[in-house]
């Protein structure tokens, strides 16, 4: 092994870093936000979008990420008609399925706020709507915040497959160093290195983050 | 008031209600009682919507609530409810959790609900613990911010389903003491509740259950010296 001949190529990896957090934040949001969605839709009682959201949690956790990933990159002219951008397809595939992921946590966070709460809230009159978004809801995501954590750091080592599809992320950056060098091990465990550091970072944020909750209890 | 005629309730198979008539005049205080079971809470929770009658009809104020475009949401805002088990907001202060219907279902300015939220905070005798969370109070402090919550949409009828069931018994009297002085000021109410002493004391007339039926209501004085049905006198005997 010889790190020495990967040093100069290091700032070229590490600026993948902000490549994954890129794709990583934007489809965990977008997942986050299609999530509370689907969720809901889970919960309601309109039978039509709970067999939506139902059928849409049972694909996407029930194909391989990296086949989605294909799909939405390599026949993009066949669904969209335009070939969309490889970090488009990206964060678009990762958001649509960690919404799969994601709107089952919250409908179990949801599930899992006392019934009282709700009753509480309907004998003031208050309506639909404003007892999710203001009374469930802030209840629940409060009991889901590790589940969400745990699919935030999955979502950042997984985000490691667009390099199938030529995204320079941290991955590709260190198999385009490899094989420029003849050597792969080196940039490879650089690479694993990085990975493992920002996972122990979240890991730590949302322990943090947890204990500031745990406070306010 | 409130008018109740052949109301009935069931549960898939099961028959809760069976052909309940009742009718509170504005200003009574009826207290509800009877055996575990015997359909106290199902009434009141009928009475605010919060179970669908299966048959009959409910009349409040001008009402029929039971009309099939009736809107629950208007009925829930004009009646209170308050429940064994508080169910307080937990992620809200306690002077949130008074002002949030009002801001959120009547559309109340901030100044004016928090203004009338403390003001409701000082009757219970909470004005200290507006900014404190739930989770800080203990139970008769929290039956007692559910009061207040539930009198800050103003209300017309109180609803209570054994408000002091689940407090320990030196926290019974503190919110006892606030109903009492919640009766006085001329509320609507109609209480569930194993407090025979606070029946007999508060209540302008007992209404006593069983099994699903409305089996004897009178005065308190003459229901609890002399209960003119069987089923009355031995679930007293047994109570009392
Ligand atoms: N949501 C429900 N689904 C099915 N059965 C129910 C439901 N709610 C109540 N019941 C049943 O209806 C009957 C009457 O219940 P209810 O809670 O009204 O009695 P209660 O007089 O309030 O009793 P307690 O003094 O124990 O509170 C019981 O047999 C109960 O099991
Ligand atoms: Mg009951």
């Amino acid at each position: 092994m010889n790190f020495e001949q990967i040093v100069p190529s290091m700032p070229y990896i590490l600026q993948g870093i902000w490549v994954t957090l890129q794709i990583v934040l934007i489809a965990g949001l977008l997942g986050f936000a299609i999530g509370i969605i689907l969720s809901l839709f889970k919960i309601g009682r309109i039978p039509f979008l709970r067999w939506f959201a139902d059928g849409y949690t049972s694909i996407f956790r029930g194909t391989p990420l990296v086949l989605q990933l294909m799909i939405i990159y390599y026949a993009s002219p066949q669904l969209f008609g335009v070939q969309i951008e490889a970090y488009t397809a990206a964060i678009l595939s990762f958001g649509l399925n960690s919404a799969a992921y994601i709107s089952e946590i919250i409908r179990a966070g949801i599930q899992a706020v006392d019934k009282g709460q709700r009753e509480a809230a309907m004998a003031l009159g208050v309506p639909y709507n404003k007892m999710m978004k203001d009374v469930i809801l802030p209840q629940a995501l409060k009991n889901i915040l590790p589940a969400l954590m745990n699919e935030f750091i999955t979502l950042t080592k997984e985000s490691a497959i667009v390099t199938v599809i030529g995204v320079t992320d941290i991955m590709r950056r260190a198999y385009i160093v490899g094989s420029d060098k003849f050597s792969f091990l080196e940039p490879l465990l650089f690479a694993g290195m990085i990975y493992y550091l920002m996972v122990l970072v979240l890991t730590f944020a949302g322990k943090w983050v947890e204990g500031r909750m745990r406070k306010s209890d | 008031m409130i008018k109740v005629e052949g109301l009935y309730k069931s549960f898939g198979q099961l028959e809760v209600l069976k052909d309940i008539n009742a009718e509170i005049k504005e200003g009574e205080v009826v207290v509800v009682i009877g055996p575990s079971g015997s359909g106290k809470s199902t009434f009141l929770r009928c009475l605010n919507l919060l179970e669908e009658p299966t048959s009959g009809k409910i009349v409040i104020g001008q009402d029929e609530v039971t009309g099939k475009k009736f809107n629950p949401q208007k009925l829930r805002s004009e009646v209170g409810m308050v429940f064994q088990h508080f169910h307080l907001f937990p992620h809200m202060t306690v002077l949130e959790n008074v002002t949030y219907a009002p801001l959120k279902v009547k559309g109340v300015q901030k100044q004016e609900a928090d203004r009338l939220g403390r003001e409701l905070l000082a009757k219970v005798g909470l004005s200290e613990k507006a900014d404190e969370y739930p989770n800080r109070l203990s139970g008769g402090q929290k039956q007692r911010v559910a009061i207040a919550r539930a009198l800050a949409m103003q209300p017309n009828v109180m609803l209570f389903d054994e408000p002091t069931s689940a407090l320990d018994p030196e926290m019974v009297k503190e919110v006892l003491d606030v109903m009492k002085s919640l009766a006085k000021t001329g509320m609507t109410m109609m209480i569930v509740t194993h407090e025979m002493g606070f029946a007999r004391e508060v209540a302008d007339r007992v209404i006593f259950m069983d099994e699903g039926m409305l089996v004897e209501q009178a005065d308190p004085t003459s229901f609890f010296s002399s209960p003119s049905s069987e089923r009355a006198h031995n679930f007293l005997q047994k109570v009392l």
